[in-house]
């Protein structure tokens, strides 16, 4: 069974190969159903090559299949192979089964699009990039599906060009995320000349035996990774892109801004966890930018109007929390809520995508209203989806694993007070955010009418997800609370666990204070957006409210350093001084040639004394030397 | 044979005839002259190449003599017929005269 | 011996430089003659009795030859020693004088300068150069023949129009 791995992200290919030659010219069932099914076969292979990799496990612990020779230069071989164990197998998972559903929701969101084959193929060629991505062995394969994914964000956020703005905002997604990019090529630069290869698990094993703690080349190969890894997952300080990149269509924003390729940075560190584990200092780091991150994006989506935009935010502000879990050493508990969240904000999205659609594409919030009676079934899973996100006691997936990440910060080796304080802070900043959204879009008297009713490739998906955001979460019980370690049993065979020593009645208190706080938000959410919703708007006039719709400031700060000055420059240099020497050299060609051209007369006599000449030059030169 | 020719002496030789050409080719605008004094010029090289074979006692200095003078007898063929033509269109001799590089 | 070179010597050159100086082309072509009778002789002292035949009957003989018929054929008037006259004067000498000199003067520096002299050794036998000529050069032979192929195509084909279109 495990042998047809390779036939997990060869399917996707195909597709997207299949699509992209032929998608014009097929009716669009036949493109839904090539697009849907390819992603469908793997994500069932996927499941099949899971169990069987379950009932291994305790023996073999991973399983490699390398399928050719990528390239041989002087010692570098990297070769096209697939590298499968606890870790990769979750991500795997959840990006073929999240996307599937995602395709199934957009053959009927993107129904009315002239372009249909085009987005198809291009979801295609995203999970096929994904899964390479999660599954190489190698970190230059997995440089490939990063760009591919990279690339496929690009063109799936500019996927409407029509309008500027969306191209604008492809560009913004893909050069803020290749300036981590270049970091992380730099990584890669530095690991080969240290290890003399790419492939991870070597690198790992040669890390753990060679490189003492906190030497400058772990650092220094960690810290650029983790530049890669916040270009890609909208961390401080690259995470103004994602945003942005909410100009793509709903599903887009679902699959590739929300589930799957915005976590490749958690995943990326994931995978190299021995060598953080030897860079303390990048260690802390990390958990620094993840708890910054997740703060201030948490205040941003307090303010923010459009129902997309709030989503990103909060996308960019879970994401935070990951890289804070990553930080404090609690691999599995980032893996865990990297999991559930998948779920829940692929759900948001995709119930989101639903209103929009239903209200002529009407992003405001405040321009929505009282949806709940005609879309119940869209109103129940984003309850569900926001119950989840808002860590909702005991029965929401996204509770049990915001908890253990929250405990891990506070009582792992690593873990501080104030990681603890802030995630905790920010976890009732969540409560109240998307609260605000339930209440606002969902009660309330009807803003604009209600004129399309999802179908059922739109609903199925909703209620799919929304079975998975309560149930995900029970794979992973703390101790406190009954005590049910199934998927950090699991995670254990690739990431080793972060130690807890408290006790029960500790952590008990502390899943409680987290819960009240999630409860207190709500009530405060519905307090302030549901019973007086007169004021709920934003005022654009004061400036804290313009300073965290804005995010805090970061693009206009990004536009006066670094945009303005490159367009000033680009200004300066509009006539291409440094085109101009090769126009230079351009122009003296033509001027010899005019020069030589006119000693062309035909008068044979001169040519013959033109030859004379340069024979007594070159004896006198041989006489001479 | 007591006393010998220097091969300096007839390699000189051969640069003054080779001069000699070069300036008939240079000074005369008849053609007919151009190509006499190009006969000139081809005959001091052979000169030279016969000095140098004699020098060393190979025979190759005459073998190359041998091609020099087949180049000499097809140059000087094509040569004339040119210059006929040229005559017949320009009804002169003047190689000036035949500075376009059209009929 | 060498009296004997340096008379053809003097000789050749005297004879080359009327070629070069004569105003009219069948006078220029009986000196080219004599030039090239008098470098036939140097062959022979040389030590290469069968080139300076050669030089004999195919130079002097045969091209000579076609040059004069060319000459007849042309029939030239006395409007073109008048032309030739006036193409020849003396300011139309100084540049090419200049730069042949020049080379002779480099050339005879080269040749006459510091090394030991290079007296010629007793000649080469015509068995030999025919040995050589279809041993090793057979090859550069066969190319001859073919540009003399060649020569003979191209004169036949450039000098068709002549008689017919001519007068």
């Amino acid at each position: 069974m495990l042998d047809t791995l390779w036939i997990v992200p060869a399917l996707p290919l195909a597709g997207f190969v299949f699509l992209a030659l032929a998608g014009g010219r097929i009716p669009r069932t036949v493109i839904a159903f090539i697009a849907t099914a390819t992603v469908g076969i793997s994500a069932l292979l996927a499941i099949a090559i899971g169990v069987t990799f379950l009932g291994l496990l305790p023996q073999e612990a991973s399983y490699r299949q390398v399928l050719w020779q990528w390239v041989s230069v002087a010692g570098f071989e990297p070769a096209i192979g697939f590298h499968l164990d606890a870790l990769s197998l979750v991500m795997m998972f959840v990006v073929t089964f999240v996307a599937f559903w995602i395709h199934l929701y957009s053959t009927e969101f993107m129904i009315e699009d002239e372009a249909y084959g085009r987005f198809f193929a291009y979801m295609n060629l995203f999970v096929a990039s994904m899964l390479i991505l999660v599954l190489a062995d190698n970190l230059l394969l997995l440089y490939l599906g990063w760009e591919g994914v990279g690339a496929c964000s690009y063109l799936l956020i500019g996927f409407w060009y029509h309008d500027s703005a969306n191209g604008r905002a492809a560009q913004k997604a893909f050069i803020v995320t290749r300036v981590g990019d270049t970091a992380m090529a730099i990584a890669l630069f530095l690991l080969f000349v240290n290890f003399g290869t790419l492939d991870i698990q070597a690198i790992l094993q040669q890390a753990s035996e060679s490189i003492q703690s906190g030497s400058l080349i772990a650092v220094a190969v960690t810290a650029l990774l983790l530049g890669g890894a916040v270009g890609k997952s909208a961390q401080l300080p690259l995470q103004t892109w994602l945003p942005d990149a909410m100009a793509g269509p709903t599903p887009v924003s679902a699959l590739i801004h929300a589930a799957t390729m915005v976590t490749a940075g958690v995943y990326l560190i994931a995978r190299t966890h021995t060598l953080y584990s030897l860079a303390p200092q990048v260690m802390a780091a990390v958990a620094g930018v993840g708890a910054l991150t997740l703060f201030i994006a948490g205040t941003a989506a307090l303010v923010q109007r459009d129902i997309k935009r709030v989503l990103a935010y909060s996308t960019i502000s879970q994401i935070g929390y990951m890289f804070l879990a990553l930080g404090v050493g609690a691999w599995g508990a980032a893996m865990f809520h990297f999991m559930t969240h998948a779920f829940f904000k692929a759900l948001l999205f995709l119930a989101a995508g639903a209103v929009i659609n239903a209200l002529h594409h009407e992003h405001d919030i405040f321009k929505m209203g009282g949806v709940r009676h005609k879309l119940p079934l869209v109103f129940w899973t984003f309850l569900i989806g926001s119950a989840s996100l808002a860590g909702f006691p005991l029965v929401t997936a996204g509770f049990y694993s915001k908890d253990l990440i929250l405990w891990q910060a506070w009582s792992s080796g690593q873990g501080q007070a104030w990681l603890w304080a802030i995630g905790v802070a920010t976890a009732f900043l969540t409560a109240i955010y998307i609260f605000r959204v339930v209440f606002i879009v969902f009660f309330g008297k009807e803003r604009t009418h209600v004129e399309k009713l999802p179908r059922r490739p739109m609903t199925v998906p909703l209620v799919v997800l929304a079975f998975f955001s309560i149930v995900s979460g029970f794979v992973e019980i703390p101790p406190a609370l009954g005590g049910r370690h199934l998927f950090s049993s699991f995670m254990s065979s690739a990431l080793p666990s972060a130690a807890v020593e408290e006790s029960h009645t500790t952590e008990l208190i502390f899943s409680l204070i987290a819960s009240l706080l999630a409860l207190a938000g709500i009530y405060l959410a519905h307090l302030f957006f549901r019973t007086r919703r007169e004021h709920a708007e934003p005022d654009a006039g004061k400036r804290l409210t313009r300073f965290l719709f804005g995010g805090w400031g970061f693009d206009w700060l990004y536009d006066r350093i670094f945009v303005r000055p490159f367009v000033w420059i680009a200004r300066v240099n509009r006539n291409d001084y440094i085109d101009s020497i090769y126009g230079g050299i351009a122009a003296l060609s033509r001027g010899l040639n005019t020069v030589f051209s006119s000693t062309e007369t035909g008068r044979v006599r001169l040519y013959a004394a033109g030859i004379a000449c340069g024979s007594i030059i070159l004896v006198a030169i041989a006489l001479l030397l | 044979m007591t006393d010998q020719i220097p091969a300096e002496y007839a390699l000189v030789l051969a640069a003054i005839l080779f001069a000699l050409g070069l300036a008939g080719v240079l000074v005369r605008r008849n053609i007919l002259f151009i190509l006499i004094s190009l006969e000139i010029m081809l005959n001091a090289a052979g000169l030279a190449l016969i000095a140098a074979g004699a020098r060393w006692g190979e025979p190759d200095g005459q073998i190359m003599f041998l091609l020099v003078l087949a180049t000499a007898g097809a140059e000087v063929s094509v040569g004339l017929a040119l210059v006929l033509q040229l005559y017949k269109q320009f009804r002169t001799l003047d190689i000036d005269a035949a500075s376009r590089m059209k009929g | 011996m060498v009296t004997l070179f340096f008379i053809a010597a003097a000789v050749a050159i005297i004879a080359t430089f009327m070629v070069i100086t004569h105003l009219e082309a069948v006078h220029a072509l009986l000196h080219l003659v004599v030039s090239l009778l008098a470098v036939a002789l140097i062959f022979y002292l040389l030590g290469a009795p069968f080139i300076a035949a050669l030089e004999v009957i195919i130079y002097a003989g045969a091209i000579m030859v076609l040059f004069v018929f060319v000459v007849m054929v042309l029939n030239l008037g006395p409007l073109t020693r008048e032309q030739e006259t006036r193409w020849l004067r003396p300011g139309m000498w100084v540049a090419p004088a200049i730069l042949s000199g020049v080379l002779a003067l480099e050339l005879v520096y080269v040749l006459l300068g510091g090394q030991k002299p290079l007296s010629v050794s007793s000649g080469v036998d015509v068995k030999e150069v025919s040995h050589s000529l279809f041993g090793p050069y057979l090859i550069a032979v066969e190319v001859a023949s073919i540009l003399l192929m060649a020569g003979l195509v191209g004169a036949y084909h450039i000098g068709r129009g002549w008689k017919g279109k001519a007068r």
